[in-house]
């Protein structure tokens, strides 16, 4: 069972202010949900850099491979014709349609990564913590173990009240 | 570590190293006489590296002039740079303009032998003619010149005064500056490099060339700033900005990359003679030159800075900078030289690298004047603060 606190700030600065003090108290934070990207929240929270990357590189390699590949097989092997007197096995020909399916490989994949990854997608569940996380609210999405009992939650509330935030509540 | 009023000194060591490159180069030029080097040869060689390096103070200078209307922070911290690599423009337009006057605009453009014009090239005399050629030649250094005194008084202007009217006028030459290199970069280019092939012609060329500078431009600014903090300067320049720099030099070594391909693949699909004779010569004469070209200038950079590590640190990004900077050395020899020397009598020996390398000196000399001159930091710079404040996300 997945049990949460949730509470929220009005200003990104007391929200990067907050989230110093709660990670000094030894929170476990799941997520900060902002209206516009803030600048140092990635820090505060000791984020991994993100995969996206790699997942595209090797996307775009099988795509340029395929793609050349397949060329250089239709165009020696499977149905060779004469286009121009140019040689069967043409390389600068080649090279839009490689460069067409490196792209379209690499983000195809790292679209597909990112929905993966992040449990989103057409028939993902989306939650809502408070809505006005699109508006101005800045919201801590705070862990709670498993096996934490009454005090613990109190504990993890005082604290979040200390750091200054508002309309905390615990969510399962 | 920001020290505000550091002002670069040419140390004695260095100073001596500038004027031996200049001396092996004088030496070099000396010696290519006495050995029989052709004259075209010689000439080709001096016309390479004026534009080589006029392009690369052009360059500098873009750069510090498209940042500053672009109202980029990040890039003020660095300005002095660009700024002085912009004080070689007049060197070389003198330089080019002596090896124009005394014999190299016959040596080297076929168009200039007015009693042996084929039917093409006298179709193309309005245009490719001597008297208008130095006209438009004084145009392009008469603009560049005193675009490039402006930019550089206000900067320096605002720096001393912090008067924002200064960095108004700063910002208009800038805009003119920008403005104008569009146009006078690709005409230039025309004029110098492209009528040395005067029968064949590319629509694509000026663009070509240009982005072909961009990169170089970027690797030197690049390895000029990794070679000052090195000396101890430019403290105030983190790893943000060397990562935004190792952009550029991957962004604009593919950006070229994609005009080469695009010029040479239309060339090679529609297979018209006129067009194809430029790329035969090339393939035939110069294959070496024309795949190395192509692995110098964007298979290294493209896999080596393509990870976000090898672009934030000096370990990997110098050396790609100096093979960039060679690579499009290289890039400007396949323009000139099978057309104005041809396959049989060039090739890479005592003139090609002792007269450049007296040109790195001769560029080196002038860049380090010109940075001595005003402190490193435009610390009245409106943008200064946010320079330094320099951070990213990722």
């Amino acid at each position: 069972m997945n049990r949460y606190i949730t509470a929220y700030y009005l200003d990104e600065e007391d929200l990067l202010k907050g989230l110093g003090q709660l990670k000094a108290k030894g929170l476990e934070i799941m997520d900060v949900l902002t209206p516009f990207p803030v600048h140092g929240v990635d820090k505060a929270l000791n984020m991994r850099r993100s995969r996206l990357t790699r997942v595209a590189f090797i996307a775009g390699v099988v795509g340029a491979t395929l793609g050349f590949g397949f060329q250089a097989w239709v165009f020696t092997v499977d149905y060779p014709i004469n286009i121009g007197g140019k040689p069967f096995f043409a390389v600068p020909s080649f090279m839009p349609v490689a460069f067409e399916l490196t792209v379209l490989f690499a983000a195809f994949a790292m679209v597909i990564a990112f929905f993966v990854s992040n449990k989103l997608g057409p028939a993902a569940k989306a939650v809502i913590h408070d809505e006005r996380i699109t508006d101005d609210r800045f919201l801590v999405v705070v862990k709670v173990g498993d096996g934490e009992g009454e005090e613990n939650i109190k504990e993890i509330e005082l604290a979040l009240a200390e750091a200054g935030a508002e309309g905390i509540t615990l969510k399962v | 570590m920001v020290m505000e009023n550091q002002k670069f000194i040419l140390t004695k060591k260095l100073s001596t190293l500038i004027y031996g490159m200049i001396g092996i180069g004088v030496l070099s030029l000396a010696v290519s006489f006495l050995i029989g080097t052709g004259a075209e040869r010689i000439a080709a060689n001096l016309l390479l590296n004026t534009y080589y390096f006029l392009a690369l103070g052009l360059i500098g200078l873009f750069l510090v002039t498209v940042h500053t209307i672009a109202e980029s922070g990040w890039h003020t911290s660095i300005q002095r740079i660009g700024e002085s690599m912009g004080s070689f423009i007049p060197v070389a337009g003198i330089l080019m303009l002596l090896l124009f006057v005394f014999g190299g605009l016959h040596l080297l453009y076929e168009w200039t032998h007015e009693d042996h014009l084929d039917e093409i090239l006298l179709k193309k005399v309005a245009y490719l003619n001597a008297p208008f050629f130095y006209i438009r030649f004084a145009v392009y250094f008469g603009v560049w010149v005193i675009l490039a005194h402006f930019i550089r008084k206000y900067s320096l202007l605002l720096d001393k005064s912090g008067d924002l009217k200064y960095y108004r006028k700063f910002r208009i030459f800038s805009a003119v500056f920008v403005v104008t290199l569009a146009v006078t970069s690709v005409t230039s280019s025309w004029d110098w490099l492209m009528s040395i092939d005067a029968h064949w012609f590319s629509t694509l060329y000026g663009w070509y060339v240009f982005s072909s500078m961009l990169a170089s431009g970027t690797a030197v600014l690049i390895i000029l700033l990794i070679a000052l903090k090195r000396m101890g300067y430019m403290g105030h320049v983190n790893n943000e900005h060397i990562h935004d720099l190792g952009k550029y030099l991957f962004g604009f070594s593919v950006f070229w990359a994609y005009l080469w391909f695009s010029q040479y693949m239309l060339i090679w699909y529609a297979n018209i003679p006129e067009e194809t004779v430029y790329f035969y010569e090339r393939h035939k004469n110069f294959s070496t030159i024309f795949y190395v070209n192509l692995i110098l200038n964007f298979v290294i950079p493209f896999f080596a800075l393509m990870t976000r590590n090898s672009k934030r640190g000096s370990l990997i990004l110098l050396p790609v900078s100096v093979i960039v900077f060679i690579g499009h050395w290289l890039d400007l020899y396949q323009l000139i030289m099978p057309g104005a020397v041809g396959g049989e009598a060039s090739g890479i020996g005592i003139p090609e690298v002792g007269i450049t390398i007296g040109f790195v000196g001769l560029f080196l000399f002038f860049v380090f004047r010109s940075l001595a001159k005003a402190p490193l930091i435009p610390k009245n710079h409106p943008f200064y603060k946010e320079s330094l404040e320099y951070h990213t996300q990722y």
